[in-house]
């Protein structure tokens, strides 16, 4: 967890810095705003991963002299197929195509998004089929 | 080969690692399989199609430039044409085929994951792909045609004035859904490499191409959300009588240079680093040798993605409002990383057994094309020289030599990949026909247009003046566009050709990353078992018992390491 903290936290570190360089170096505003969200970006799950690594013993995979045996037992849940992606994404279709072709695409495109987020919900609670 | 050695571990891995996969089949499995295989499967094919369908528009566009008033298309055609090759291949192709295809495929293999974090949301990637891929695409069959304002969309022609019609709107909507599509995936691709690592593999242990893509993705957070912002700004512009780009209600047209190149320079290592990672990953098992400087080589990464954030108004210099030392003195920086990993490529080589398979040559051909984008990037990052140059076709020629030698890394990494997850070898003697075409076309494409460009054509242009120096200059850049028409022929009848005829084995290259270990193709959840993880080679060392890697600060203490063995 250390590294990926320290990797997440120096880009941020490098960004704050260039950013005050630069905003105060060209009095320029749309750069300076976007490499501070960049930074901040950076910050917030860093400093999450940070916060953690501080609290929480080696993970197996941070540890190099872990053996194959400490990985075992379950480590999330992995659905084997579901439908709900692609309706979520045909939803979507829709939803874009509303933007040029004219708003009434909205009803099915959010219909099938809503269908997707209710379905795709629900069959998470169940575990999903593997 | 195995058999005859003293294997360090065998232990089931995960749970629910090994348990056989009962889901739909055929055209259903295809909807709705969450599997990173199918997906990047998925992604691969759609990818390739998109390159496809971007050349045959750049050789409909060299066609036309052959000759000074080109008549094949009219000059409106011509328009959107350059736009929709440029979006495609960048939007379309590069992008999604680094780290939505091998990504997807190769990231949690080569850390021993069973899948990527989450597969619903990476399938729902997939789909958004393609739908924003039909969306952008079908510009072509409207009234008005495709978008035709450049893949930039720069304002004010981009606005509803000067680019009426649905176009541009099925643009906007495309790039929309594939940037959401982006998103995602880097979600996906960050939260599977820090938290499904397999055990002891540390994070200093990964493939350098498992580190790229988590720089890559990183980037993508940063980069991605910038553009779909700057998407729904311009299409507020166009139809709901905002004015944040135009002048006349109090905007800034600069602003959507600022806010697309803020996206478009993180998106040009976006698609470089995944192609560094290919390459350094196939340099190294062809050189049978480590990748030389691991840990520089991840420094150097890392670096380009930090100062990939500060580059972004280079392509912006001649409008006259920017800062130009800090990005001249930026742009020039990245140059230092970048010629890190030149040296480490080479040096990853020297010495070593060097097999010149197609996928080793389509590596090599990326580094002497990448080196010649790269310098000429070098005087584009001067401000006096990116004056003179801005706009012709020097640049033009300039990201050609970059984005076809990341082509010619793409090919390397799929003759490289393409066994493992088709469990099937492409014929040699046809790649190396493709390699010696794709690498000579490309030279002979590019070359001439540095010309051009340096004698001032200017580029997106139909037609050009009757000029003979210009015009033979012009007729050998498509002479190299078609060689290249004739690389990608010969691709596609290798996969006809060799379709399932030479079975590949799990491990045919005699490779080192964990990918290797499994079956070609994997599995369902990928591993029946996994080695014991000490080094960043866990494959070479349980293949290899008596060459193993040493450890990071470690010294010779298994007798003599066999980078060393190679005839001096």
């Amino acid at each position: 967890m250390k590294v990926e903290a320290k990797v997440l936290l120096s880009l941020g570190t490098f960004f704050g810095l260039m950013c005050a360089v630069y905003w105060n170096w060209s009095l320029e505003n749309a750069g300076g705003v976007m490499m501070f969200a960049g930074m901040l970006l950076c910050f917030l799950p860093g400093s999450y991963y940070y916060w953690w690594s501080r609290r929480m013993k080696p993970r197996p995979e941070d540890n190099p002299q872990a053996t194959q045996p400490e990985g075992a037992g379950v480590i999330g849940t992995f659905p084997g197929s579901s439908i709900f992606p692609f309706v979520m994404g045909m939803g979507a279709f829709f939803v874009v195509l509303a933007l040029v072709f004219g708003i009434w695409l909205l009803v099915p495109g959010l219909g099938l998004v809503v269908w997707a987020l209710l379905g795709g919900t629900a069959e998470g609670r169940r575990g999903g089929h593997h | 080969m195995t058999d005859v050695l003293d294997p360090p571990v065998h232990i089931e891995h995960h749970g629910e690692g090994h348990e056989e996969h009962h889901g739909p089949t055929g055209i259903l499995n295809w909807l709705t399989s969450t599997d990173h295989k199918v997906i990047g499967m998925s992604y691969t094919v759609t990818a390739v199609i998109m390159l496809v369908i971007g050349g045959a528009f750049a050789e409909i566009i060299r066609a036309q430039l052959a000759s000074p008033n080109g008549t094949l298309v009219s000059l409106a055609q011509y328009n959107e044409l350059f736009t929709m090759h440029g979006s495609v291949m960048i939007y379309l192709f590069a992008g999604p085929f680094a780290f939505g295809a091998l990504a997807n495929i190769i990231v949690p293999i080569q850390i021993g994951a069973p899948d990527m974090a989450f597969p619903r949301l990476n399938a729902l990637s997939y789909w958004l792909y393609l739908t924003g891929s039909i969306t952008m695409l079908s510009g072509f069959f409207v009234a008005g045609g495709a978008a035709n304002f450049g893949w930039v969309g720069y304002a004010p022609l981009s606005n509803s004035l000067n680019t009426p019609g649905s176009g541009a709107d099925l643009w906007i909507g495309g790039l929309l859904l594939t940037g959401f599509s982006a998103i995602f995936t880097g979600v996906n691709l960050c939260a599977t490499i820090f938290y499904l690592r397999a055990p002891g593999m540390t994070m200093f242990r990964m493939p350098i191409f498992t580190w790229n893509m988590l720089v890559t993705a990183i980037l993508i957070l940063l980069a991605f959300p910038v553009l779909t912002a700057g998407l729904i700004m311009l299409y507020c512009d166009r139809h709901f009588g905002t004015h944040i780009f135009s002048v006349a209600g109090g905007g800034v047209p600069v602003l959507w240079q600022h806010i697309f190149w803020f996206w478009g320079h993180p998106e040009v290592y976006i698609l470089a680093l995944p192609f560094f990672g290919m390459v350094t990953e196939v340099i190294a098992v062809f050189s049978r040798k480590p990748v030389f400087g691991y840990k520089g080589m991840i420094f150097a990464t890392l670096s380009i993605a930090a100062l990939s954030l500060g580059v972004w108004a280079h392509h912006m210099f001649t409008t006259g409002v920017v800062l130009l030392p800090f990005f001249s003195i930026m742009s020039l920086l990245i140059a230092v990383p970048t010629g890190i990993k030149m040296f480490n490529w080479i040096g990853t080589m020297w010495k070593g057994q060097v097999w010149f398979s197609t996928s080793m040559l389509m590596a090599v051909g990326f580094l002497f094309t990448f080196l010649v984008g790269g310098l000429t990037g070098i005087y584009l990052a001067s401000p006096p020289l990116d004056f003179f140059t801005h706009d012709t076709y020097f640049v033009v020629a300039h990201f050609h030599s970059i984005v076809m030698a990341l082509v010619l890394g793409a090919m390397a990494g799929l003759f490289y990949w393409g066994p493992k997850i088709t469990g099937y070898l492409l014929n040699e003697r046809l790649g190396k026909a493709q390699f010696w075409f794709l690498f000579l076309g490309t030279q002979v494409f590019t070359f001439p247009l540095y010309l051009l460009g340096l004698y001032g054509m200017p580029r997106r242009v139909g037609v050009y003046p009757a000029d003979p120096q210009w015009k033979t200059l012009n007729d050998i850049s498509t002479a190299g566009a078609v060689m290249i028409g004739v690389s990608t022929i010969i691709f596609v009848v290798n996969i006809v050709v060799s379709w399932k005829k030479y079975p590949a084995g799990d491990n045919p290259w005699d490779a080192q990353t964990l990918e290797w270990f499994t079956t070609s193709p994997p599995p369902h959840h990928n591993f029946y078992r996994l080695p014991q993880i000490r080094s960043e080679r866990p494959t070479w060392d349980y293949n290899h018992p008596d060459h193993r890697s040493l450890h990071h600060g470690e010294h010779d203490v298994h007798g003599v390491h066999e980078s060393e063995e190679a005839p001096a």
